[in-house]
Order: structure tokens, then sequence, then C-alpha cells
């Protein structure tokens, strides 16, 4: 095994490309687990942390480019009103000591179905920003994940960031576990309103072979708050259409029985997570409605 | 490879050391480091905390490479890292293992070198840390495995919210897996060393 360690962007792209089975480690989460288990034996391992533009993040207009390496604590602390679905993930994953080392550029690269992060990210709207020495593309988190723990990166590219959409309303993430900590999700739900577009967006996590939309579930939903005049008269929705938004969150899932549950809780547990995040979001935006009203 | 890192403030350098190696086996078996435990070797259980430039991580997932030109504290340390922090001030631990003599010392004599006191087999005549001495007087530790990472943790929990809620100290400790008391000493040792130090910055 060769450890390689660039000391800038450029070098890590330079090395990526003479060496395209580099393992890139950051936070070491999931590498060195790997690695201490013998699972893993890599030719390459090329250390992350000494890019430091990896730890940095920018916020934008309508987006912000976080860097692969910032922290989870940093993202719980710092990000929450930009990004408040992907911070609430962010403090279910691992423990603190976890969290000080571990970031979404890690999530992201190991495309493991339970990351944590994957839920918020689809929720909220994302793309990964790629780069190669061949140059730089932005991948939409819909078709990032490609299968179980694969994404789509080339051999020779390494995850700079990801441009997380900022939130326009509120947003949610729900995860169950057999406790409060270092526990990998048996199943996990984001979900975002959208009212500058007048939309929900959601995510799933263990739940399916990858992280996934429940798309016919948005639609139902995005239709039914239209047609009922939801977004301009800020009624609650109602129970029915909450029923079926959650039975379609359920449908969307393809999961499979193992250690940590049964196909059949995950799909029940997806449920219930799609409709208590669903009314929580919605009660936040019809107060905040009311609040902006009442101040006009 | 080679890997030179300052650990409780001496600078150290590991030769021969495999590049999957973690910073966890560099300390125990390079180093002659014992106190970071070993048992899960994949974050679960944070009894290898230390502190890596002042931030507490596991040293099983951290890869040695990663630490070159980086300063560890252990719980070997810890005594005098809280030392010299109450000495510098309340708050502000960086820079608190600031390199005492400029050249590396062997691995001989760092294996000799103890946090501070000579008997470290009994406990006593040793001057420790204020967390330390508290999970010492609530009965805090039984077998003593997790104890050094709950201590690591604990003690920067500390320096950073000296007043904390019980919640927050069940947060700050929550990486940190204890199979033999039940949390609630622990939870005591911590609250105490809290209640020490405010009666201490209140004198």
């Amino acid at each position: 095994m060769d450890f390689l360690r660039p000391a800038s962007w450029e070098e890590a792209l330079a090395a990526k490309a003479e060496h395209p089975t580099a393992v890139p480690i950051a936070g070491g989460t999931d590498v060195m687990v790997e690695i201490n288990f013998d699972h893993r034996r890599p030719e390459y391992l090329m250390d992350l942390n000494r890019v430091a533009d990896l730890t940095e993040w920018e916020v934008g207009e309508d987006f912000v480019r976080l860097g692969a390496s910032v922290p989870y604590t940093r993202i719980m602390e710092d990000l929450r009103t930009e990004l408040p679905g992907l911070a609430l993930a962010s403090h279910t994953v691992a423990s603190p000591q976890i969290r000080n080392r571990g970031g979404v550029g890690g999530n992201l690269g190991t495309a493991s179905p339970a990351g944590d992060a994957h839920p918020a990210l689809l929720a909220a709207g994302a793309e990964v920003e790629a780069e190669s020495v061949r140059g730089t593309r932005r991948i939409p988190i819909d078709a990032f994940y490609t299968g179980v723990k694969r994404n789509a990166l080339a051999p020779d590219e390494l995850i700079r960031a990801v441009h997380v959409r900022k939130a326009d309303g509120p947003q949610q993430f729900s995860k169950v576990g057999t406790r409060n900590a270092m526990v990998i999700a048996v199943c996990a739900f984001g979900l975002a309103v959208h009212p500058d577009t007048r939309t929900v967006r959601t995510g799933i996590g263990s739940a399916a072979p990858t992280p996934i939309r429940a798309t016919a579930a948005e639609e139902f939903l995005n239709a039914a708050l239209e047609e009922g005049g939801f977004w301009d008269n800020g009624k609650v929705v109602t129970p029915s259409a909450v029923k079926r938004f959650a039975d379609l969150c359920a449908a969307a899932c393809d999961p499979i029985d193992d250690v940590r549950g049964t196909a059949a809780y995950r799909r029940h547990a997806v449920g219930v997570m799609a409709r208590r995040t669903l009314t929580w979001t919605w009660e936040s935006y019809r107060g905040a409605r009311r609040t902006t009203e009442g101040a006009a | 490879m080679r890997v030179n890192l300052t650990v409780n403030g001496r600078p150290q350098e590991a030769d021969d050391v495999w590049e999957g190696e973690s910073l966890l086996y560099v300390l125990r078996e390079r180093m002659g480091l014992p106190g970071s435990k070993n048992a899960c070797e994949q974050g679960e259980c944070g009894s290898c905390t230390v502190r890596l430039d002042c931030v507490p991580v596991c040293s099983c997932l951290v890869a040695a490479g990663q630490a070159e030109g980086r300063e560890v504290v252990t719980v070997e340390g810890l005594a005098e890292y809280a030392r010299q922090r109450a000495e510098g001030g309340a708050t502000g631990a960086r820079g608190a293992t600031g390199v005492r003599g400029g050249e590396s010392a062997s691995l001989d004599a760092a294996r000799r070198w103890q946090a501070r006191g000579t008997d470290s087999q009994t406990g006593e005549n040793i001057e420790l840390a204020p967390v330390q001495q508290a999970f010492i007087e609530a009965g805090a530790v039984q077998c003593g495995f997790c104890t050094p990472g709950l201590l690591v943790a604990a003690d920067e929990l500390l320096e950073h919210h000296p007043d904390p809620t019980d919640e927050d100290i069940r947060e700050a400790l929550s990486g940190n897996l204890c199979r033999c008391t039940g949390y609630e000493k622990i939870m005591d040792a911590v609250r105490l060393a809290a209640a020490r130090r405010s009666e201490g910055a209140g004198a």
C-alpha cells in the first residue's frame, strides 16, 4: 500500500488521474473500518486532510457550496438556517467524535443507502461537484446514486463539493434506529417544503438499493396542495391527502430484510415518517405564513 | 513510512509505519502509550478517543499518515493538558500542548514519560486532571476500559461548556460506550467536575 499526501486540490486530482484505484480518505469513518477489519487493502490510500479548500463552504444566492470535508459538526452548528434538513441529518450521524471528522463527501463517496446525508440532500435539491484533471461537472443528486454503494463518479474523479439548495421553507429529517447515537439508520426520511416553487420534495434512506425520492408521492401532494389552494389559504392539509402521501412514500420503497429490520417494517416506518415530517413542516409553513401576514 | 507528530506536547517520530495503520496502533504499539484503548476498531465505542489538533476523534479511524505534523493529546497527557489550560486561562486550549524542548524525544524516553507524578499504578501521589479526580470520587470507574475515552471526551466538554446540562453531558458522551456502570456514576462525575470548576472560578 502507498500513502499519497497531496498538499493541494490540484495535486489530489493529478494523483487520482495517475492512480485511479487510489482510495480517498478524509474522516476515515468508512475507509478505516474496512482497513481495520481487513475487508479492503487499497493499493493507494490518498489523504485529503491536507486539502484545506475541502473544509470550506460558501453561502451563495440560491445554493450553499459545501466542501466535501466540511465536518458534520460544522453543518450542525453553522448551517442550520441555510440547510436545516441537512443540519438535522448531520446531528444524527454517529457520535461527536465521528461528526468532528466526517463530512458529506464521504457519505457520497461511499453511497451507502443508509448514509444519513442522502435523504436531506434529495429533499433539499443538490448537485455534486465532481472534478478530474479533465474538468469539472455537476451531477444532479437524483442521478448520482447508481446502485448499492455505487455512484456516478468516474475512476479519475474526486468530489470537490456539493451544492445544496438553500432552504426557502421548512425542512425535516427523521431516522429510525435503536438508540439516539451511534446508529445506522433502519430507515430514514427527509422532507423539504419549497414555497418558492410550490413543491414538496422527499428523500428516503435505507429502504431501497439506493437513496431515492418518492416522486409519485411528491407529484400527488404537489397537485393536491395546488388544487386545494393550500399554499395561499394556509389551511391544514386534509388527513386523507396526508394518508395518501404517506402510502405513496411507503410504496416507493424497495427494502430488504436484514439484521436491522424487515422490509415490511421499513415500508411501514417510512410511511409513518412521511406523515410526521409533512405534518411538522406544514405546521411551520402555516405558522410562518401567519407571522408574515400579521406583520403586513 | 515515517510519521512525525506531537504527542502530549512532545515531538515524536515513528518509523516503518504501515500505510494502513491507525493512529491508535501507532500510539499504543509504537509509542508505548496504551491508555487509549483498542476495542471496536470501527468508531462505535469511543474508548480510543484522543484530541487531534484539539478536536476529539476516534484514533482508530485516523490513518497514521493523516496525523503527520499534527498534535495529539491522549489520556496520558490529559492531566498536563488540563494544568496548562488552567494556567493559560479557562478557555482556548489550542497551543496548550506547546512543544517543550526542540528535540525529538527517544522512544525510550517517551515510554518512561508520564503525565504527572510517578505512580500511575496506584493513582497515589499523582496530580490528576479535575475530571480524572472526579471520576475516582464519584465511582465512575468499574472495569476501566472505557474510562480513558470518557475522560478525554468529558474534559473537552467542560472546556467548552463549563456548566453543562445533563443533556449536554449525554450528548457529549454519546459516542463512548460503557458496559459496566449504566452511566449514572459517569454523569455524577462530570457534574462533580463541573461544579468544582465553577466553585474554583467563583473563588
